[in-house]
């Protein structure tokens, strides 16, 4: 399933590197500074979930990954190389499935597009795309168009869009937001699915704490804006992971407390700017 | 059936009751200007179910669709260069807001000079005239281009001509047929124009050939084929929109009902 990495030279760093990153927007009054400082890394094959307050800059965060945003300053490479622009093995879900997906198109035309622009023979692109809808339980809806199917039918067509490009990297940036409770727990649980069938990696942004917890294999906590690293957890939790028995461990509610009381603290230093005593 | 029956009468309505009007007002005049409906349509079906269908209608309708042809064209291609580029759109600006606003029928002479009395004449009055709803249509359209489509296309490095065909001009395609729209009519009135100035065969020129040899009856019936063939060109527009934009109307409509 994984894109062919043996003519990548082996490289034994981290797939994701940010360090020192900094990302100022310039402005009429000298620049808004969205991020002051990030540093992090993203071993190959990790799920890591990234929260913070609203206005944290989560979104600038992941455009300059998926290069889409030039940064201001510091490092950001995938797999040892400097990212300038969006790179070849990095797909990208983003929030807004309905301005995403390609209203003219249908669903199977719309998951095979950025196949078709890769080279990639038509047989194999039909075949990829069967594939990837398979893989979201949306077999039948490859005739249909996007507006026809419901937001989460809509997203699960983004998530396959982004599968059958086989990416080594999957960045996903509040894909859920916008979707009813029981549809995002479905979804939840199609991400975690995916993530173990393709062993990617994937960087999934939220708002939503119990969302990274469930999800992720590691939270990192982002403070309000100017940004900086709040917190880095490690999330001990099963692998197998069940909506309703996860989230009813005891180590889950003092995972979402701890990120919680975090996010608590970096809103409160938002607004008084002074560190609070822990 | 009866929808279909209701559609009919609602479509037909105000037609057959102007004409019914027009009937009784006319049923004892002697006006030398105004024919009877009956009149009309015997003249209409001597004038132009004959040779003149040939020598005058076909070569109106041929520099028309010329014209309209290439206003597309060209005005979709200028369109999607200016609109893709923040530079080329501010140095044309002011340019093309001045070309824009000078009427195409005051070119007629300037043209006939240059290019002399012939059908490329008339086709470049056409395009002229006809090209400009195009043409800032699709630089409005290209500009509106969704954001998140865009940062899509660049993700999945979907770029040149992919772009152009997946997503520039499907993006635009609603805007850039609401400025063909607005071209036909223009293109209608440009056609005849042109031709009422040096031409000898033509619409317009058969037109004013009739009004100035009092041949009125004849000259109604040549205003009824230009009406005719402004109805015929709206029929293919709804129908070719109605197939590039079913997307467009699909989406609309599930828009609406939420």
């Amino acid at each position: 399933m994984r894109a062919d990495t043996k003519s990548i030279p082996a490289f034994d760093g981290p797939m994701l590197q940010v360090a020192g990153l900094r990302k100022i927007y310039p402005t009429a009054t000298g620049g808004f500074e969205a991020i002051r400082n990030l540093t992090f890394d993203v071993p190959a094959g990790q799920l890591a979930c990234i929260v913070g307050p609203s206005g944290a800059g989560k979104t600038t965060l992941l455009k300059c990954i998926a290069g889409l945003l030039p940064r201001t300053e510091g490092v950001l490479e995938l797999h040892g190389k400097d990212i300038t622009g969006p790179p070849k093995t990095m797909a990208v879900v983003f929030q807004e499935y309905g301005r995403s997906l390609f209203p003219w198109m249908t669903v199977e035309r719309n998951v095979e597009l950025p196949l078709k622009a890769a080279g990639v023979p038509k047989a194999e692109r039909r075949a990829r795309a069967a594939e990837a809808l398979e893989q979201v339980d949306l077999a039948d809806a490859g005739g249909k168009y996007p507006w026809q199917l419901s937001g989460g039918m809509q997203q699960r067509v983004a998530i396959a869009r982004a599968v059958a490009y086989r990416p080594e990297v999957l960045l996903m940036d509040e894909p859920f937001a916008a979707v009813d409770a029981q549809t995002r727990a479905d979804l939840e649980d199609l991400v975690r699915r995916i993530w173990k069938e393709l062993g990617i990696t994937i960087l999934f942004v939220t708002h939503d704490i119990d969302e990274s917890v469930y999800l992720g294999e590691r939270v990192i906590v982002l403070s309000a804006a100017p940004t900086v690293v709040q917190d880095d957890i490690l999330v001990d939790l099963p692998a197998d992971r069940d909506q309703l028995r996860t989230r009813s461990l005891p180590r889950f509610a003092e995972l979402r407390t701890h990120v919680f009381e975090e996010i608590q603290r970096a809103k409160a230093e938002a607004k008084t700017g002074a560190i609070p005593a822990r | 059936m009866s929808a279909f029956l209701r559609n009919t009468a609602f479509l037909l309505g105000l037609p057959l009751l102007l004409v019914l009007w027009w009937w009784w007002a006319t049923i004892d005049s002697t006006n030398f200007f105004v024919p009877t409906p009956g009149e009309l349509v015997t003249t209409f079906v001597d004038t132009w179910f004959g040779p003149r269908f040939w020598q005058d209608v076909l070569p109106s309708i041929g520099r028309l669709a010329a014209g309209l042809a290439l206003a597309i064209v060209l005005g979709v291609a200028f369109g999607i260069l200016i609109g893709s580029f923040k530079r080329l759109r501010q140095l044309l600006e002011p340019l093309l807001e001045f070309i824009r606003a000078v009427p195409p029928v005051v070119l007629v002479p300037l043209l006939m000079l240059l290019i002399g009395i012939n059908d490329l004449m008339k086709v470049v009055v056409i395009v002229s005239g006809a090209i400009w709803p195009i043409l800032l249509n699709t630089v409005e359209g290209v500009r509106a281009t969704d954001e998140v489509q865009r940062d899509t296309c660049a993700t999945y490095r979907i770029r040149g001509l992919n772009r152009l065909r997946y997503l520039t001009l499907p993006a635009a395609s609603p805007q850039i047929l609401a400025g063909v729209r607005q071209s036909l009519s223009i293109g209608l009135i440009l056609m005849v124009i042109s031709e009422m100035f040096g031409s000898s065969s033509g619409l317009g020129f058969t037109i004013v050939w009739f009004q100035r040899n009092f041949a009125i009856p004849e000259m109604w019936s040549g205003i009824l084929v230009l009406g005719l063939i402004g109805l015929g060109l709206s029929v293919i527009f709804r129908v070719v929109e109605r197939r590039i934009l079913r997307w467009y109307h699909g989406l609309r409509e599930v828009q609406r009902a939420s």
